[in-house]
């Protein structure tokens, strides 16, 4: 494995630093603004996917440019960066993730190519309570046989990222006395389903969604069985890129604050009381930033054991939540007053940093799995 | 006072409490930040909350260790120590808080004239006059004493120009305690002068700045030509400094003890919302073993603390006001109810994430709001790395590097 960046890669990175980066606070206080379920916008999304953003790891057969998450992760560090709200992780790594894990040769025909241009928006539904439930515990939404075909499906879903925005969502369900959930594409108009914006406080797009009896066809079942944690896992490793991108640039923007603010007649930045705290920042995120590469270039190599991604996942979030939170912490405290501020783009951050540690399983979740897996 | 008379104020007080605090108010203690504010343009919660200041006031139990000529309730301290816990047993808010009662009545008993006593703190005790804090500047925050806002004497009166800023509640707030430089020329302790300003002279203005937790309780606060009494100068022109000073030791001690305080019960409070987050049975031993030992040192941590208040006030003669020590309380007091307010969210988990909306109840807003805001406790009063500069040279004796405070 190689924890350097390739010529490409670089060049991947540059243009999302050009493109993605900027402006990024400026769009999020935007949707801030808007009612809940508006938080979205299509005419970007649709711009976005004729860049080739929203097709990096959709395979090329079915219209994307068939990258890995190596590459993906970069551009996602830098929309972290920029606060930029859009839902590409989701999009990316849950909704097109997973119809490209488990889904039909057909399924993946007929969506891929519509999600990799913008035209259209897939996420995942999958968590059911306010936090991720340890492993094993079972699945409450379920999918009952329909004696003619197909399926009917029952149960509530929450923090479904994008959920009032997609077009498609995947929902995990159990299905009579299996022990994992299978996938389910279920589209927005499909009767019994409900979905409710939420006001969360990073004001990215967020839903709870409700499945009162939603029948679906044969076809909307992925083949693929036991996915959901594959999928979830480089979902993960896709946010913890995310949020290192998020604390670089917190801390970046603190350390020019040291530098300009004065008190005492000194740059603030003078006192040894907060250089080494700079400091201590600056080597957690160095840290976080190798497991983040190691975990994405884990995911990329082919055949990868569903131990070993795991592994590489919770080492990454377990890392990024803590960092973050650290980063975003000291960030605010090192601003003083103006750091406190609604104005100040240094708060968006520890919103953000807040919202990001407490999906896909905390860092408590991650090292209790990561203890599991090494079998204590 | 004997064990006897105490008993028997207790018994007094107990009935007076029975017969006096509306039944609406019982079982809902506030803090520091919830509750009656007063001032001329006060408004209550309820009709309720206006009966109870009224009531309290006329006994002077909204200051009760103030002097009685002044209004106050001329209690001791120990027989303070019986109203609190009276209060408390019928888990009654405090009939009135604020900046008034905290930070300039305690500032004007200990360096004010008899007449800057007559003429401000019966306002305070009565809850008539609601106060701000005029310390910061722009430029000055941690480096307080180089303020530029200027007084210039003119007859009976002083003019003053320049800008505050983070005032918290100053477009609510009647009176503003300010430092202003009333000697330019002076080494910048110097010439500072503590001065107390009615808000509604002409040139005062204030803008509300939005806080990062949505309420906009901080402003900045412009002075044009403003003309306040020569007469309202607490401590002596060009001696404001250490007046300020004092003064930020009552509001580092309160603080502290409030944000402690306010922890008191914590632990009920999070081990409800790890119940409700399904981490463990109604009663009984939570299942998730983490976030039992983190609510356990969450307490143990405010037992801790809340011994120390104690050590600290049992140790000091009575009525000797705060020292350096109040630095203890703020750094530690401060953060206890940061890490406090991040445990609860993260309990909550995906609930004590909103912002806004009816898919959240009332109460999981609050969390989110709360974390938010008890960011800026290690800021405000002074920041955290400000008191421990203070506890390692004025406490500890350690030598100064040279340069800052
Ligand atoms: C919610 C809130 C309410 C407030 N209410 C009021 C109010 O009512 N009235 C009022 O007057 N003020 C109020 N303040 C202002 C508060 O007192 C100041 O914000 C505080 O003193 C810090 O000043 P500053 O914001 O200028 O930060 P700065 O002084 O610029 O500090 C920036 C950072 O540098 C650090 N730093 C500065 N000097 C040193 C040093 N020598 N050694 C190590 N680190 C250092 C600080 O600790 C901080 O982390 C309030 C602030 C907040 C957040």
């Amino acid at each position: 494995m190689n924890l350097a960046l390739t010529d490409e890669q670089k060049l991947i990175r540059d243009t999302a630093k050009d493109m993605l980066r900027k402006d990024g606070a400026r769009r999020l206080r935007r949707l801030r603004d808007a009612a809940p379920d508006a938080r979205f916008s299509r005419e970007l999304w649709a711009e976005m996917g004729e860049l080739g953003w929203l097709g990096l790891t959709i395979p090329e057969a079915h219209g994307g440019a068939g990258l890995g998450l190596a590459e993906l992760a970069l551009v996602l560090e830098e929309l972290g960066r920029g606060l930029g709200p859009e839902p590409v992780g989701a999009a990316l790594l849950l909704g097109a993730g997973a119809i490209d894990a488990a889904g039909s040769e057909a399924q993946k025909a007929r969506f891929l190519p519509r999600l990799a241009t913008g035209e259209a928006l897939a996420t995942l539904a999958w968590q059911e309570g306010p936090h991720r439930p340890a492993p094993g515990i079972p699945c409450m939404t379920v999918a009952e046989a329909q004696p003619g075909g197909g399926y009917r499906l029952t149960g509530e879903k929450r923090e479904v990222v994008a959920g009032a925005n997609a077009d498609v969502l995947i929902v995990s369900a159990r299905v009579g006395g299996d022990p994992e959930p299978r996938l389910f594409l279920v589209e927005a108009g499909a009767t019994g389903l409900t979905r409710e914006a939420l006001d969360r406080v990073d004001a990215h797009p967020v839903a709870r969604v409700a499945l009162a009896g939603v029948e679906v066809g044969e076809d909307a079942a992925l083949p693929g069985v036991a996915a959901l944690g594959g999928v979830l896992d480089r979902a993960t490793i896709g946010l913890a890129a995310e949020m290192l991108g998020g604390m670089a640039a917190a801390l970046e923007m603190t350390l020019a604050w040291l530098r300009e603010r004065r008190q005492f007649g000194v740059p603030i930045g003078s006192f040894q009381a907060l250089q080494h705290r700079a400091a201590r920042a600056f080597v957690e995120l160095e840290l976080t930033r190798s497991v983040v590469m190691a975990a994405a270039r884990t995911a990329d190599q082919a055949g990868v054991p569903a131990k070993a991604l795991a592994q590489a996942a919770s080492l990454a979030k377990a890392r990024a939540s803590d960092a973050f939170a650290l980063i975003a912490d000291e960030a605010v405290q090192m601003h003083g007053g103006i750091g406190m501020t609604d104005e100040h783009d240094v708060g968006l951050y520890l919103k953000r940093a807040r919202v990001a540690a407490q999906s896909y399983g905390d860092a408590a979740w991650h090292r209790d799995r990561w203890a599991r897996l090494a079998g204590y | 006072m004997s064990r006897v008379d105490l008993d028997a104020f207790r018994a007094d007080t107990r009935a007076w409490l029975e017969d006096n605090a509306p039944a609406s108010l019982r079982g809902r203690p506030g803090d520091m930040f919830h509750g009656t504010w007063g001032g001329r343009r006060g408004d209550f919660e309820s009709d309720d909350h206006r009966v109870w200041l009224e009531r309290m006031a006329a006994r002077g139990w909204t200051a009760p260790t103030w002097p009685a000529e002044y209004g106050g309730g001329g209690l001791s301290r120990k027989e303070a120590a019986v109203l609190a816990e009276e209060l408390k047993r019928l888990k009654l808010p405090a009939p009135l808080i604020g900046f008034g009662l905290v930070m300039i009545g305690p500032t004007l008993l200990q360096f004010g004239t008899e007449a800057q006593k007559r003429q401000h703190l019966p306002g305070i005790i009565k809850g008539e006059i609601r106060w701000c804090q005029g310390y910061s500047e722009p430029g000055s925050g941690s480096d307080l004493a180089s303020l530029q806002t200027s007084a210039v004497r003119d007859g009976e009166q002083y003019v003053i120009n320049g800008q505050k800023i983070w005032t918290s509640y100053a477009e609510k707030s009647d009176w503003i305690f300010c430092l202003v430089r009333t000697d330019p020329g002076a080494r910048k302790q110097e010439g500072i002068s503590f001065i107390l300003v009615d808000m509604a002279s002409p040139g005062v203005t204030t803008k509300p700045i939005k806080l990062i937790s949505g309420a906009s309780p901080f402003c900045e606060v412009f002075f044009d030509d403003v003309r306040a009494e020569a007469r309202d100068v607490i401590g002596g022109v060009n001696a404001g400094w250490t007046v300020a000073k004092a003064l930020l030791q009552h509001e580092r001690t309160m603080v502290g003890e409030v944000f402690a305080r306010s922890v008191l019960g914590g632990q009920q409070e999070l081990l409800a919302l790890a119940r409700a987050a399904g981490l463990g049975p109604p009663e009984g031993s939570l299942e998730a073993p983490l976030v039992r030992d983190r609510i356990a040192q969450s307490a143990m941590d405010e037992r801790a603390f809340m011994l120390t208040v104690q050590r600290l006030q049992d140790n000091a003669r009575a009525g000797q006001p705060p020292g350096p020590e109040s630095s203890i309380l703020k750094v530690y007091g401060t953060e206890l109810n940061q890490r406090r307010r991040q445990l609860a969210v993260e309990i909550a988990g995906a609930d004590g994430l909103g912002w806004s909306g009816d898919a959240y109840d009332d109460g999981a807003l609050g969390l989110t709001r709360d974390w938010l805001r008890s960011r800026g406790n290690t800021i405000e009063g002074g920041t955290s790395e400000i008191q421990l500069n203070i506890i390692a040279k004025r406490v500890l004796g350690l030598p100064d590097a040279g340069g800052a405070a």
